[in-house]
């Protein structure tokens, strides 16, 4: 039963992958709050008006936001 | 801070709730279709395109992944980029990603109907769509891990998790269990042989279960339960505790769909194992979302949407605990090969995946079309045949099951079989047949109601494309610092980065593992087993394309009443040389695996099967069995035969060297003595013809441990 190998191998590797986001969810204070979250969903977004356009363009162009590189105009 | 103003997509999400549905009906109905033809074999109206063996994966493979996989396409991608409060990350794949579904589901219906099938279930798509469904898949992964990199949001919300090891684990299991060498455009065998093939495709089977059939619908309920509810999740870190553990245990469970079968003790040993424990982060689930309703069952009293989830989480609980009961050995004996199973999954299929998906699309789609439901009284109806149809459906499934396995090991005083003929259990339980035939038609027309009250909705509301909305710039956590080190980067970008770490892992592993698994590996071989003539070959290749294994299974358990039923228990060493395994999950039929075993009670002549083929109702005038007429006039294509010899060879099946050349003549010689075997019954039939290598692809099985063999 050698296939036993692979697959032990591989489901050993998906949970590698499993505990690295794990640890990584952990380290980078993903699970500092555990109430928060769940409330915020519930919070619906109030639209802010029709579709944004970019410019007054005649056709909407669906494939860009306002806003494409936030981080590099901002950092914080 | 700045506040970004963007755009969430909703003609995604519109495009997959329209195929959501489209697609329901469609499964749903092939469902009805396949009930009706095992209680009233005229159903399946004399094609072989549309006998029982084609239809019952097409209705298995659209119910997962067309119905299920659209609606789970559109509840993610509604829900991902609210919590994620950023648009989808790319609007192209997007749209390759909805086509090319589509395209796969189309390609699939067709080639399931035409015979282009692995024969592994739920995995029967050929080599040339399992490429598609890869690509589109990454598609699938690659979209919504952008989103997640582009977030404005810190923190990850619970369901997103869930999403991710959906992508992360569907693309392990997909990829390691459709390797195959093509032998045609449309046919492959696959790398793996007999009980190694079988331990792959469960390990297969079973995850998708878990990654397709419940962490995607976990994260789903996560988000639209608190939603529909106006509740936030009962406990958060439950979520948190049992998204974790649930992960871990999934991936060992797979052997316990082959308990009692030809497969080391310790492998069913560790299948078990992990089955037992999956109780607990699965009930966790199922506590959290209960709970999340305390003081709210007011609202379950009148919304539809809520109604239908409170069935799905009692549903997933229920399965979730039958499951690892039935992962028992004692309890899998009586459930496994009986219709145990088909009550099983259509308990967690309806009601699990099924309220799920009612419920999120009764809140969703008036939401998302902003417009009330065109009729809630009409929701109440679905609920009410949705709910009743499950339950007509499965009671009379555990009914048949029970009764069909007491008939099976029932003996008389002599210590004789009392039912020796298969037959006689299969007629008991054709009034549990009809009665399920009730209970999908309830469900079905639930589910009419559901999709006129849809497309009510969607007329009467007005969807914005694209719905402008506003969140503060998120700082961005993953951007490159000055003077700080390439891994310390690596780290930030702490999803991108397992994802690269696990392709290149899972594509390094499976190649330098995949050679090792030759027919040399520790599997005790038996010396009278030999590899399949080019005629067998090629009539396990209409046996497959057929469907057979959806009926027969080619597995006798080591219990009395199967050894005395069938003959010999299944040896590993008896199926190395099957590219792929056929041992089946379900046995509306009797077990094949000493079909050429001479004295056995399967064991029948050449003629009785020619007969049995083109007019099963003169055999058995009672029989379900659909006839065949087809096998004595269709031709099977001798101009195949040395290719699939040398992809045989490929896999280590020990033909002599450039037997390929000699193939075809072998073929004819040995279909020409059942052939003549066949003119002294008074039938005459051409030696190309499928029958003939049925016939001989039937009387091997077995017969290489069969005392009467005689080379």
């Amino acid at each position: 039963m050698n296939i036993m190998f692979l697959l032990i191998g591989a489901s050993l590797l998906a949970a590698m992958v499993f505990l690295f986001l794990f640890i990584w969810a952990v380290k980078s204070g993903q699970y500092d709050d555990t109430y928060t979250p769940s409330v915020r969903i519930l919070f619906d977004d109030d639209p802010v008006s029709e579709t944004i356009h970019e410019k007054e363009s005649a056709e909407p162009d669906v494939n860009k936001e306002i806003d494409l590189q936030p981080d590099k105009k901002n950092s914080n | 801070m700045e506040i970004q103003q963007f755009n969430y997509d909703n003609k995604t999400v519109k495009y997959f709730i329209m195929a959501t549905m489209i697609w329901g009906a469609v499964a749903l109905i092939v469902g009805l279709l396949i009930a009706l033809q095992l209680a009233f074999p005229a159903f399946n109206l004399g094609l072989e395109f549309t006998t029982f063996g084609r239809t019952r994966p097409v209705h298995t493979n659209a119910v997962i992944f067309a119905f299920i996989g659209n609606a789970m396409f559109a509840g993610i991608y509604y829900s991902l980029q609210r919590v994620l409060k950023a648009r989808l990350f790319n609007d192209v794949l997007s749209k390759i990603h909805f086509w090319g579904w589509q395209i796969i589901i189309v390609l699939a219906a067709v080639s399931l109907l035409a015979g282009y099938t692995s024969g592994k279930e739920y995995a029967e798509l050929e080599w040339p769509i399992d490429l598609l469904i890869a690509v589109i898949w990454v598609t699938f992964g690659w979209n919504m891990i952008g989103t997640i990199l582009k977030r404005r949001v810190k923190h990850i919300y619970a369901s997103v998790w869930w999403y991710l090891a959906t992508f992360l684990g569907v693309a392990v299991l997909h990829i390691v269990n459709s390797i195959e060498i093509p032998f045609s455009f449309f046919k492959s065998y696959p790398v793996y042989a007999g009980a190694q093939d079988a331990v792959v495709q469960w390990w297969y089977g079973h995850n998708a279960v878990a990654f397709f059939l419940t962490t995607p619908w976990l994260g789903l309920m996560y988000y639209y339960l608190p939603k529909a509810s106006n509740r936030p999740i009962y406990s958060y870190q439950l979520s948190i505790v049992h998204f974790w553990t649930l992960i871990f245990l999934y991936m060992w469970s797979g052997p316990h769909h082959l308990l009692y079968q030809a497969l080391p003790d310790w492998v069913q040993a560790l299948g078990v194992t992990f089955s037992i424990m999956l109780i607990a982060p699965s009930w966790g689930g199922m506590i959290n979302g209960l709970l999340t309703l305390r003081g709210a069952w007011d609202k379950v009293r009148d919304n539809a949407e809520l109604k239908f989830m409170v069935v799905a989480l009692t549903a997933y609980g229920m399965a979730t605990f039958e499951g690892p009961m039935m992962s028992l050995k004692s309890v899998n004996a009586i459930s496994h090969f009986t219709d145990w199973t088909i009550a099983h999954t259509h308990i967690a299929g309806m009601g699990w995946n099924g309220g799920l998906i009612f419920g999120m699309f009764y809140w969703l789609v008036p939401k998302l079309f902003r417009t009330p439901l065109y009729s809630k009284k009409m929701a109440n109806t679905h609920f009410w045949l949705a709910t009743l149809g499950i339950l007509m459906f499965a009671i009379p499934l555990y009914w048949a099951a029970i009764t069909q396995w007491l008939m099976l090991r029932e003996y008389t005083p002599n210590g004789l079989l009392a039912y020796p003929n298969f037959l006689e259990t299969t007629i008991q339980i054709i009034p549990m047949y009809h009665a399920r035939i009730l209970g999908g038609v309830l469900f079905f027309a639930g589910f009419l109601l559901f999709f006129y009250n849809m497309i009510k909705t969607i007329q009467a509301g007005n969807l914005v494309d694209n719905e402008a909305t506003e969140a503060p710039v998120l700082t961005d956590p993953s951007a490159r610092k000055y003077g700080e080190s390439f891994h310390r980067l690596i780290e930030r970008k702490g999803v991108i980065f397992a994802v690269l770490v696990f392709i290149a892992l899972i594509i390094g592993g499976a190649v330098e593992i995949i050679p090792m698994l030759n027919i040399e590996s520790n599997i005790p071989k038996i010396a009278s087993v030999t590899p399949y003539t080019p005629l067998e070959l090629a009539g396990r290749d209409v046996y497959i394309s057929n469907g057979c294994y959806n009926c027969h299974s080619q597995q006798v358990r080591p219990i009395r009443a199967e050894t005395d039923r069938y003959g010999e228990y299944s040896k590993i060493g008896e199926f190395v040389y099957d590219h792929p395994f056929q041992w089946g999950s379900r046995r509306t039929g009797p077990d094949l695996a000493r079909a050429g075993y001479i004295g056995s009670s399967t064991y029948k002549t050449a003629i009785w099967h020619y007969n049995h083929f083109t007019k099963p109702k003169e055999i058995n005038p009672q029989t379900i069995m659909p006839a065949y007429p087809w096998l004595a006039k269709n031709v099977v294509n001798l101009d195949q035969i040395p290719v699939k010899i040398r992809v045989m060879q490929t896999l280590g099946v020990p033909y002599p060297k450039d037997y390929d050349k000699k193939a075809v003549a072998d073929y004819r010689e040995q279909a020409q003595k059942i052939v003549d075997e066949l003119k002294i019954s008074g039938v005459n039939i051409a030696a190309d013809k499928e029958v003939i290598a049925m016939i001989a692809y039937l009387h091997k099985l077995g017969r290489d441990i069969s005392p009467s063999k005689k080379k």
